[in-house]
């Protein structure tokens, strides 16, 4: 039996070595949550948008919708999904359970209720005035967004962050519906799920280690973005 | 300051593009084959030391899903995969009479060993047959881990239980619902018994405490089939490259390297199929 400290020199020597499995299975965790955050992002903050600056009937019953979306498991999308584009399924023509495609739906709808949620609460903490004075200085509706949007950045940029971070470490979707496939849908978190079960504790260290430079190199970026603040003189 | 930041942000851009663009590089489904197989076909590396010289002679990329028996047929029965390569021979035999699968292809076969504490607390060792130990441990109630999921091992566990004429239930049967190096994981620090095919076991036992307790029933033998989806039922599966797959698999050269895997000096699965099997049943070949 290894121990942790032995373990953890292996998973860095994995890493320095640049061992070409090692740092495909991390290309592929980025590529496919990130495109899943390209996507889902311009439709959540539109939601977050009209959540927070229209009144309708209904917008309760909708921000607790979304609300309650936060906490469904990662493994009830993955179920959904995978019923859904499953040869059998209503979806299934498209032949897209165990690609790329399908792990970034499911990530999608993963990480789309955090950002309307997160971006809802960051709008609506924006002076509606920013709103009323852009419009009258003669912006569009679309060039008034990105105002309020540029007002609320560092909220936005949070949800983002909280967003990403879920996708990227989630295991339970990206396992169904992706199928852990070598070279092709196995990720970072399939493959710590993996290795563990195979007993090779030091490739799960080492991709443990990855995400966890990844989550600090982006609250760093967040820091950075905080700027200096307002301290209290 | 706002031209650095517009830079910043063009970069992340541009970053985003060049990794996303990637996702849809290489998609072509003719060139894959999709294969359900069980974990222990491919945590024993088996696999990982087959396909790609499959891959190499026929241009055929196999995407595999290693998960249970029973879901990989569930799988196959979808038209979500082109082929499954399974130990269950009861379920895959009704795989094919229900129409899902085309033909069962027998490609090797191992064996179930019965692994526990080294100093044998049931004492098992003694046993004169599979029935005989497995009462053993239900009679000392010693802790035994269950794969409890449906897969090939599962099933062939329960059938000896029933064999056994014994209830494997109370506090000393413990079901994990995981995979078989899970299960020889749980099993190692509970200091429990369990049922697992020698290849997994094989190539976990360096690092495992336990010690094999139990062998050479011949009730314990472990054929795998490999089927490929019936193309009747699901057209658009790719059925071309499964066929392909299993021929290779059980020509002669597929054989041969099968019966060559070893770890340390042990060989794994011994190849068991018949190619004339195969002549037989594809004319259009």
């Amino acid at each position: 039996m290894e121990t942790l400290s032995d373990a953890t020199l292996t998973a860095l020597q994995l890493l320095i070595s640049g061992n070409t499995e090692l740092w495909e299975i991390i290309g592929i965790s980025f590529r496919v949550s990130l495109l899943a955050i390209l996507v889902a992002t311009p439709p959540a903050i539109v939601t977050a948008f009209v959540l927070a600056y229209l009144r309708f009937p209904g917008r309760r019953l909708l921000i607790s919708i979304n609300s309650t979306l936060l906490s469904v498991p990662a493994v009830v999308v993955g179920l959904t999904l995978y019923i859904l584009l499953s040869r059998q399924g209503p979806m299934g023509e498209w032949k897209l359970l165990f690609t790329q495609t399908a792990m970034v739906l499911g990530q999608i709808a993963l990480s789309f209720p955090i950002l309307a949620a997160m971006g809802h609460s960051a709008l609506q903490a924006v002076d509606k005035r920013a709103w009323e004075t852009a419009r009258t200085l003669g912006a569009g509706p679309i060039r008034a967004l990105f105002t309020i949007m540029h007002e609320a950045r560092f909220g936005l940029m949070a949800a983002l962050l909280a967003a990403f971070g879920r996708i990227i470490a989630e295991v339970g979707a990206s396992m169904m519906l992706g199928g852990n496939i070598l070279h092709y849908t196995r990720n970072i978190p399939t493959a710590i799920a993996l290795e563990t079960s195979k007993g090779e504790f030091a490739q799960g260290i080492a991709l443990g280690i990855v995400l966890l430079v990844l989550a600090f190199t982006l609250n760093a970026l967040l820091q950075n973005f905080q700027g200096r603040g307002q301290p209290v003189t | 300051m706002k031209i650095k930041t517009f830079y910043f942000l063009a970069l992340i851009f541009t970053t985003f593009i060049t990794f996303v663009s990637g996702v849809y590089a290489d998609n072509n489904p003719k060139n894959i084959i999709r294969l359900a197989t069980t974990t222990s076909t491919d945590n024993s590396g088996l696999l990982a030391a087959l396909l790609p010289k499959f891959t190499e002679s026929t241009g055929y990329e196999v995407h595999v899903i290693a998960v249970g028996t029973g879901k990989a047929l569930r799988m196959g029965k979808d038209g979500d995969v082109d082929l499954v390569l399974v130990h269950a021979r009861q379920a895959e035999d009704k795989f094919v009479t229900e129409g899902f699968g085309e033909k069962r292809f027998g490609v090797m076969y191992n064996d179930f060993v019965i692994v526990g504490p080294n100093h044998d607390p049931a004492g098992i060792r003694k046993a004169e047959n599979v029935v005989e130990a497995l009462a053993g441990i239900a009679n000392h109630h010693a802790i035994f881990v269950s794969r409890g999921d449906d897969s090939g091992t599962h099933k062939k566990e329960l059938y000896l239980w029933g064999k056994a004429n014994t209830k494997a239930e109370g506090n000393w049967y413990r079901e994990a619902g995981q995979s078989m190096g899970k299960v020889l994981q749980i099993a190692a620090e509970m200091g429990a018994y369990t049922l697992t095919d020698r290849g997994t076991w094989l190539a976990y036992e360096a690092k495992s405490p336990l010690r094999i307790s139990f062998e050479g029933d011949p009730l314990l033998f472990n054929p795998y089939g490999i089927i490929a989806v019936n193309p009747a039922r699901h057209t658009d599966t790719n059925h071309q490259g499964a066929m392909a797959l299993i021929k290779w698999l059980i020509s002669p050269d597929g054989q041969q390297m099968i019966g060559d895997y070893r770890i340390g000096d042990n060989r794994l699965f011994t190849p068991s199929a018949n190619a004339g099997e195969f002549v037989s049943f594809s004319k259009v070949d």
